[in-house]
């Protein structure tokens, strides 16, 4: 139980928390069925977007589950005391996404009901196939790793332990970028920039769903955050949210420096309708200008403007994932460079995606299975950070935590 | 402990097992395939290993490109097409259907396979 | 109309095997079922590494306005003509302009069976795979629909089947939830016959054989016309080649 008293109003409304969550999840799993039975063809994509909202929704998850972990590294590998209270609630997050994302991802297939082939049998070849490995290690690790953390007689072993959570998430969401990374023929991939900048795109996105839990925990049992801790984790993120935004454009700029990328670059950021418009005002404004003033600011800064912060970091990351998966396979394949080619298969034309409402449930049902996972998890066992104000007010003497420090 | 926990799988268990299913359910129809001679097995082990000698000889035919071997899915459904629907799989009259159905196990065959009987031979245009 | 009386194929089983009742089944194919077949206890003939299927694809032979091999193509493996972005196509005609020139052109697109495919590198299952003859085919059985393939192959000659099928042609089996592409008409050529399109091309501007062999009619046409591979940067080595573009 947590250490805080549960009061009558408390438990109804964790009620209905839990109700709606199983409410979006049933819906979600509605969604699947239909689309089980019917094919995809109720669903936005064909053969030329072949994966589409449902893929924006797993990968989103799956790259936040990998950063969030990042609290709980910062704390356990690089020894920093405020983020070690936050640890549990790390892990716990970590899982909750990665279960979220891979549900939506494999209830996604076109034959679910031989997701057990997946792990029967391997093309080693495949980093889709490492990832099988990578993803099911990550929940035997994180799980391990929370028992580390919440057993006090296994506290001694939390920074071996955290170590190798931390190694593994970094090859995990190289394993995630390289999904794309590694696709030679289509424009908006096949990069080896895409596993660092999937890694450091999670750092951000995993530490904004980390803030806004935080804060909706706080609220709940009405504490407030530290200043000092909230400038600390208010900066991280802001670092971060500038490092992913550095990547984006070197990412771009490569891609134009390139002549024969030069078409594409065009279209995703200039001329392609509804994929710029995404990518400015979605990531650019929403997901990256907007987060660095509410962090930055000097009028600014206050724990609701960081909350506030968290959630558009959020929207810019759907944005910018939509732009990429989706907007990346509308560009044609350019079968005969040199040449302008037409077909009844959609040969040379951009391809039109709509996604459909079963494909937004579905990704929907995902997010409030990790959110399902998080609130009952956070109920039952002791996830809430408690830090030991006293040591900040009194004579600052906590080493990890200088007055004048920036990030981590 | 152990031991209550172990009567109440077993209790659950027996009650599963002595439910009056063979009232309800149909006994599946297994026709005999009309004059097609004889079966590659005797029927007994042709209701054990079916599923193996399919599935071994799948992979030798799609991946190692084996031919007109003894065991064959289009063998199968030549000689066991029901009379009237002509296909194995399109009712519970249906040779496969009826036993699947009845054992209550995923026929998966026919998602991809044809299940009727006559279709055109290869090479030749519909 | 039986391809049974077309110029004799290079038969995989009158190569290998070389026996006279070879030649004879190959002769009773079409029509034949499979189980009477097997009465004849022949040794199973194999696809072989000896074997590289290819095909040479003329554009200064292909018309324009000629479809004759995307029909023989959906008759034979029972697909419906594409309309929808959603429906499959193995084989489509690419109507192509020169940028520069103007200089218009066109020839059918399929699976190009790479010698080095992405579509088998990238499956996670091993679904996607490269018979030993080279022909590059999905193995629907353990084939759980991730598109990865799709997401790889640069030529988009792979579909996924988006609805329920129920009218396949039993020698070409296909159903929803998979990913599908040409087969190079597998099931024809394990019994000696020429893929349907290549059948059908009224301009013969089709050629298809065993890029192995130095004396067979397309290494030989090879050697003597210049010939190129679609996106041949990649190095991905396909077995079929264009001249003309």
């Amino acid at each position: 139980m947590s250490g805080h008293d549960l009061k009558p109003a408390d438990s109804s409304r964790f009620y209905a928390l839990v109700g709606l969550g199983l409410l979006v999840l049933l819906a979600g799993l509605g969604a699947f069925h239909t689309m089980e039975e019917h094919g995809h063809i109720i669903s936005g994509m064909n053969n030329q977007i072949v994966w589409g909202l449902p893929h924006v929704f797993a990968i989103f998850m799956i790259v936040a589950a990998s950063g969030v972990l990042n609290v709980a590294s910062i704390g356990s590998v690089f020894g920093k005391t405020i983020y070690k209270t936050r640890a549990p609630l790390s892990g716990l997050l970590c899982l909750a996404l990665l279960g979220g994302g891979l549900m939506v991802l494999l209830l996604d297939l076109g034959r679910p009901d031989r997701i057990i082939v997946a792990a029967t049998h391997y093309n080693f070849r495949s980093v889709f196939a490492w990832n099988v490995f990578l993803y099911s290690g990550m929940f035997a690790i994180v799980a391990l790793y929370l028992w580390m953390l919440m057993e006090r007689r296994m506290n001694r072993y939390v920074k071996p332990v955290g170590f190798v959570a931390f190694i593994w998430r970094l090859v995990l969401t190289t394993g995630t970028g390289s999904i794309f990374g590694f696709l030679v023929a289509r424009e908006a991939y096949g990069s080896a920039m895409l596993a660092p900048m999937f890694i450091i795109m999670s750092f951000a996105w995993g530490l904004a769903v980390f803030n806004i839990v935080q804060s909706a925990m706080f609220a709940w049992n009405g504490m407030t955050l530290h200043p000092a801790i909230l400038r600390r984790m208010k900066n991280l993120l802001g670092v971060f949210v500038a490092a992913t935004a550095y990547f984006v454009a070197t990412h771009h700029l490569t891609n134009l420096y390139f002549a024969r990328q030069a078409d594409f670059e065009y279209f995703i950021l200039v001329d392609g309708g509804v994929y710029p418009l995404i990518f400015w005002l979605g990531y650019g404004v929403v997901g990256t200008v907007l987060p660095l003033l509410l962090i930055f600011h000097p009028a600014l800064g206050t724990a609701r403007a960081m909350t506030a912060a968290s959630v558009s970091v959020l929207l810019g990351a759907f944005a910018l994932l939509y732009v990429f998966i989706i907007g990346g396979q509308a560009w044609p394949l350019d079968i005969f460079p040199g040449y302008a080619a037409s077909s009844r298969f959609g040969d040379g034309l951009i391809a039109a995606y709509t996604p459909s409402l079963p494909e937004l449930l579905l990704g929907l049902g995902g997010m409030a299975a990790a959110f399902l996972i998080t609130t009952v998890g956070v109920r039952i066992l002791h996830f809430l950070p408690e830090d030991d104000l006293p040591q900040f007010d009194g004579g600052g003497s906590e080493p990890n935590l200088p007055a004048a420090s920036h990030g981590a | 402990m152990r031991l209550a926990v172990s009567a109440l799988i077993l209790a659950a268990s027996l009650a599963v097992w002595a439910a009056p299913v063979a009232a309800e359910v149909a006994r599946p129809v297994i026709a005999v395939a009309p004059d097609q001679g004889s079966c590659l097995a005797p029927p007994e082990e042709m209701r054990r290993r079916h599923m193996d000698m399919l599935k071994h000889q799948r992979d030798r035919t799609l991946r190692d490109g084996e031919r007109g071997a003894r065991i064959s899915l289009n063998g199968c459904i030549a000689c066991h097409a029901g009379k009237e629907s002509g296909s194995v799989a399109a009712s519970r009259q249906d040779f496969c259907e009826s036993c699947h159905a009845y054992v209550a196990v995923k026929l998966d065959c026919f998602e991809c396979h044809q299940p009727k009987s006559g279709g055109l031979a290869t090479g030749e245009k519909p | 109309m039986s391809a049974g009386h077309k110029p004799p194929l290079p038969a995989r089983r009158a190569l290998l095997a070389g026996g006279a009742a070879a030649a004879l089944s190959v002769a009773l194919a079409p029509g034949i079922r499979l189980i009477e077949i097997a009465s004849g206890n022949e040794a199973p003939t194999l696809a072989s590494s000896k074997v590289r299927w290819g095909m040479l694809i003329d554009a200064t032979r292909c018309s324009a306005d000629c479809d004759a091999c995307v029909t023989a193509c959906n008759q034979e493996n029972h697909l419906p003509t594409a309309a929808a972005p959603t429906d499959p196509q193995w084989l489509r005609k690419v109507s192509l302009k020169d940028l520069k020139t103007g200089r218009s052109l066109s020839v059918p697109v399929m699976c190009q069976h790479c010698a080095k495919p992405a579509c088998v590198d990238v499956c996670p299952t091993g679904a996607s795979f490269k018979r030993a003859d080279g022909i590059v085919l999905v193995d629907r059985h353990i084939c759980i629909g991730c598109r990865y393939c799709m997401m790889a192959c640069p030529y988009k000659a792979r579909s996924f089947v988006h609805a329920p099928v129920t009218d396949q042609n039993p020698q070409v089996p296909r159903g929803k939830g998979c990913v599908e592409g040409c087969t190079l008409c597998v099931h024809r050529l394990d019994r000696g016959q020429l893929p349907a399109c290549v059948e059908a091309c009224p301009n013969q501007a089709m050629l298809f054989g065993d890029l192995n062999d130095p004396d067979s009619a397309i290494s030989q046409r090879l050697r003597a016309i210049a010939t190129t591979q679609a996106r041949a940067d990649l190095g991905l080595d396909t077995g079929v080649r264009y001249h003309g573009i």
